[in-house]
């Protein structure tokens, strides 16, 4: 019985849960302050998250991207760098699929894989220059990253213009149905909800991770070039090749978002004028996981959940959207902020103790 | 008990930590104009004693009276205000910043909205003088050395009026020379009225300066005695509660055939000058040879133009007879060289990691514990195991971070993995840096028995008497080159120290083996 209390009440496992509980508590202050009915607006996210079998199914349409986008951050992060061009990589391993699923023509068990090799590989190679900058020039992938994204959105675009416009359209033609990776039994039964195998490979990615970095030599290298880029010299560990490696890794995850948002969900790539803000969002999913990739799972089913349930909040409750990006955010701040998490707790506990001299 | 010249006494402190009672009713008592040392191995208590003094942790139990008046001190503040300083073993400096605006830093003086530097700066030049610290007021902390930084931390806590200072480790980062200066330094503070307390583990130094010295031995307090009339191996037993000898059993060398030489090997520094400046010297089985000199002669260049870790400009590196220049650090590994680094939480360990993982820290893709691109935990768990065991390292468990060990047991931890890969070549930086008496014999035993065993053992150390007790013969290097080679049977502190500067030649006095 202890063990399972020390389980509970270990700080990793209960700094998140109350982060989230204040988190909430602020969002519902901020809408009280507003006019709004708070628990009315918290029984909405739920009834448009879990109400009917659609909603529940887009809900989890929307938490995959996040999963991947989430993976490739904590991943770069486990390895010392700090990725903020998920959100290139991730249209940079779209453009790859979009490209493959509109222009080769294969049966489903080439084209499909195909499309997702090569999408992953864009994403990888796209992750890669800022680790070669960083490895050969001694570049910050931070800069490198940032600027990446830009470049990301607009080559994508142009690839989409160039290659596989549909006229008149402003987006691409759409992906041969071989290459798609829908399941469509699965979405009729659920009303036609975006229903995609990107789903399971995002478990698959989950595990990919966890086995990878804890359980691999490589793996092992990447964590040491990570937590103590000298001690890995000494080791006689390449840390330049671990970074541009670690690079690739972690754009191949954010690539394989793009590629499974365009498989599974809209099966064409439109010309885009911003950021989807999938690769961001990867950050704070990353943030929210502690950086570990069970954590990421967690981190990306709280994020999807309450960005999805954010339309039901406003429709039923009238609450404006932004107000769930507040809640989000203030979630967000309390696990950055575990210092105060662990005061709250501190003080908790202080007065439990008081209460049972007294 | 309120005698008039009993400054600070602390009695029956407590302190307890999660699983640990860092202090058992721990007493101590200064008195006015004394130097007080505060004695015991790495982990025994000393440390958070003298932070409880400073405000920093709150005793769970005991009183503390300064000037004969209770006090609660909750914090550094209070601390500061009842007139007690800490010089911090790691300097809390503002870089970028002068001496004056670092020492005025939370308490500047104004002249209306500005603060007035100039009458800073006097102040800062006043106090100076008074106690010898010579310190330039308007010097960056960048621009002035080690030795001159501690000083600007003595100034900082007179400045703010402190008549009881506390020496928190204060030579461990200091070179002989810097060390005799601040021995002056706290005589002359104790001459003008000032009482100090010294925590250190440094028997020498005791010797040298304290008056009294109070030991604690895990956080419990052992004895408090007068300095005059006792003797180091007293000190030492009492410390580490056994008997240590602190002189080493060594047989004579047994010399074999050379496995490390080089050959007027060139090297570039940092700021692209020639760090190691044509170095030549032989390395033999069966030796230890001690690289004597001053931090910064290209000592660490040399060690990394060993084992790889810094190109090679010119010149001959052999290892076991093969020409290695220019050879990555993996393969210098593998030909037979191990290094206990200089600085083993920056380069020796991942402190964030594991013991298990740390332990196969260069060894981890070798087929014993790798297969197949996996690692085998299994073999990496038992080979931690065996070492942690055999190498008597003080762990909870192969699991524990390497952070979670005290500096003693991290370098046993380091010692045990590199002399497990059973190398031809140890090269040893600094071994016992920062460690005590009880730790030093057991890294001093353990690198004799590695030159018993036939292996050839580089040292490099700054501290001469290590250098003098270990070598068969020393090197000494003077801005990197090899200036002399001497018996340590036939040399002396001052000989090598004048060699270590450069003012002399060496003798003939100094004779191969």
């Amino acid at each position: 019985m202890n063990k399972v209390i020390r389980l509970f009440t270990k700080d990793s496992a209960v700094v998140p849960l109350v982060a989230i509980v204040l988190g909430l508590i602020v969002g519902a202050i901020i809408m009280l302050f507003g006019g709004y009915d708070p628990i009315l607006a918290y029984r909405s996210l739920l009834k448009k998250v879990f109400g009917n079998p659609y909603d529940f199914g887009e809900t989890l349409t929307a938490i995959t991207p996040l999963i991947f986008t989430g993976l490739s951050v904590a991943f770069a992060f486990r390895t010392g760098l700090f990725n903020i061009g998920a959100e290139g990589q991730y249209i940079v391993g779209m453009t790859g699929a979009t490209i493959i699923g509109v222009q080769v023509n294969a049966p489903w068990f080439i084209h499909a894989p195909l499309a997702i090799i090569v999408g992953a590989l864009c994403g990888g190679f796209w992750g890669m220059i800022a680790g070669y900058l960083k490895a050969a020039r001694g570049v910050n992938e931070v800069i490198t990253t940032i600027m990446l994204n830009w470049i990301a959105l607009h080559l994508g675009n142009y690839l989409v213009n160039t290659f596989v416009l549909e006229p008149g359209k402003g987006r691409s033609y759409f992906v041969d149905d071989s290459a798609a990776v829908t399941i469509g039994w699965l979405s009729r039964a659920m009303d036609n909800a975006r229903i995609h195998w990107g789903m399971f490979f995002a478990i698959l990615a989950v595990i990919f991770v966890y086995a990878y970095l804890w359980r691999t030599k490589s793996g092992y290298e990447l964590r040491v070039v990570g937590f103590n880029p000298d001690a890995a010299k000494y080791a006689g560990i390449n840390v330049n090749k671990g970074v541009v490696k670690a690079m690739f890794i972690s754009g191949a995850l954010a690539g394989l978002a793009g590629v499974f948002q365009l498989l599974g969900v809209f099966l064409n790539q439109p010309i885009s004028a911003g950021h989807t803000g999938h690769g961001f969002d990867g950050i704070a999913v990353a943030l929210l996981g502690g950086n570990t990739p069970l954590g990421v799972l967690f981190g990306a089913i709280l994020f999807g959940t309450l960005s999805y349930g954010a339309a039901g909040m406003s429709f039923g409750a009238d609450v404006p959207p932004e107000i769930i990006r507040i809640v989000i955010g203030s979630v967000i701040f309390f696990v950055a902020a575990p210092g105060i998490i662990r005061w709250v707790l501190k003080q908790l506990r202080l007065r439990k103790n008081k209460g049972e001299v007294a | 008990m309120n005698k008039a010249d009993t400054v600070v006494e602390m009695r029956n402190i407590t302190k307890r930590f999660p699983g640990i009672v860092a202090n058992d009713r721990v007493s101590f008592e200064l008195k006015q104009g004394e130097i007080h040392a505060l004695l015991g191995e790495n982990g025994a208590g000393k440390s958070t004693l003298m932070n409880i003094l400073f405000g920093l942790y709150q005793p769970d139990e005991g009183e503390i009276f300064v000037n004969g008046e209770q006090v609660v001190i909750d914090g550094p503040n209070k601390a500061i205000k009842l007139g007690i300083g800490m010089v911090h073993q790691h300097f809390k400096l503002v870089h970028p910043f002068t001496v004056t605006e670092n020492i005025i830093l939370g308490s500047e003086p104004t002249k209306g909205l500005a603060v007035n530097y100039k009458s800073a700066n006097e102040k800062v030049a006043n106090l100076s003088k008074q106690y010898g610290l010579n310190v330039d007021p308007t010097a960056t902390i960048d621009e002035i050395s080690v030795g001159m930084q501690q000083r600007v931390e003595i100034l900082k806590t007179l400045y703010r009026g402190a008549d009881i200072l506390i020496f928190d480790e204060p030579t461990a980062v200091l070179t002989p020379q810097e060390i005799e200066e601040l021995l002056v330094i706290m005589r002359k503070l104790v001459e003008q009225g000032k009482s100090i307390i010294l925590i250190t583990h440094k028997l020498k130094e005791i010797m040298a300066i304290a008056d009294q010295v109070t030991i604690v031995r895990r956080g419990k307090w052992i004895d408090t005695l007068p300095v005059a009339g006792m003797n180091p191996n007293q000190l030492a037993e009492k410390m580490v509660g056994r008997e240590v000898s602190l002189k080493l059993d060594k047989k004579s060398a047994v010399l074999g055939e050379p496995v490390l030489e080089l050959d007027k090997l060139v090297v570039k520094g940092r700021q692209g000058l020639r760090a190691l400046n044509e170095t030549s010297f032989v390395l033999r089985r069966g030796e230890i040879l001690g690289i004597a000199g001053v931090e910064g002669n290209g000592q660490s260049e040399l060690i990394e133009a060993i084992t790889g870790l810094r190109p090679i400009e010119s010149g001959s590196l052999k290892v076991l007879g093969t020409e290695m220049a220019g050879a990555k650090t993996r393969k210098l590994s593998e030909a037979g060289i191990s290094l206990i680094p200089e600085d083993r939480h920056k380069h020796g360990l991942v402190l964030d990691f594991p013991m298990r993982e740390n332990m196969v820290l260069e060894t981890y893709y070798l087929p014993q514990f790798s297969k197949g691109g996996f690692l085998d935990y299994d073999a990496i768990d038992a080979h931690a195991k065996r070492l942690i065991a055999e190498f008597d390292v003080r762990t909870p468990g192969i699991h524990t971070p390497a952070r979670a060990l005290s500096g003693g047991n991290q370098q046993k931890a380091i010692i045990a993995r590199e002399v497990d890969k059973n190398p031809e070549i140890l090269i040893a930086a600094q071994p016992t840096r920062g460690l005590d008496v009880g730790a030093i014999e057991f890294i001093h035993k353990r690198l004799v028995e590695q030159r018993n065993m036939g292996k050839a053992v580089l040292l490099i150390s700054f501290e001469l008497d290590e250098i003098m007790q270990l070598s068969d013969r020393i090197a000494v290097m003077y801005e990197g080159r090899i200036v002399g080679e001497v018996d340590p049977a036939q040399t002396s502190d001052e000989e090598l120290g004048l060699m270590m500067t450069d003012f002399k030649a060496p003798q003939g006095g100094g004779q191969r083996e």
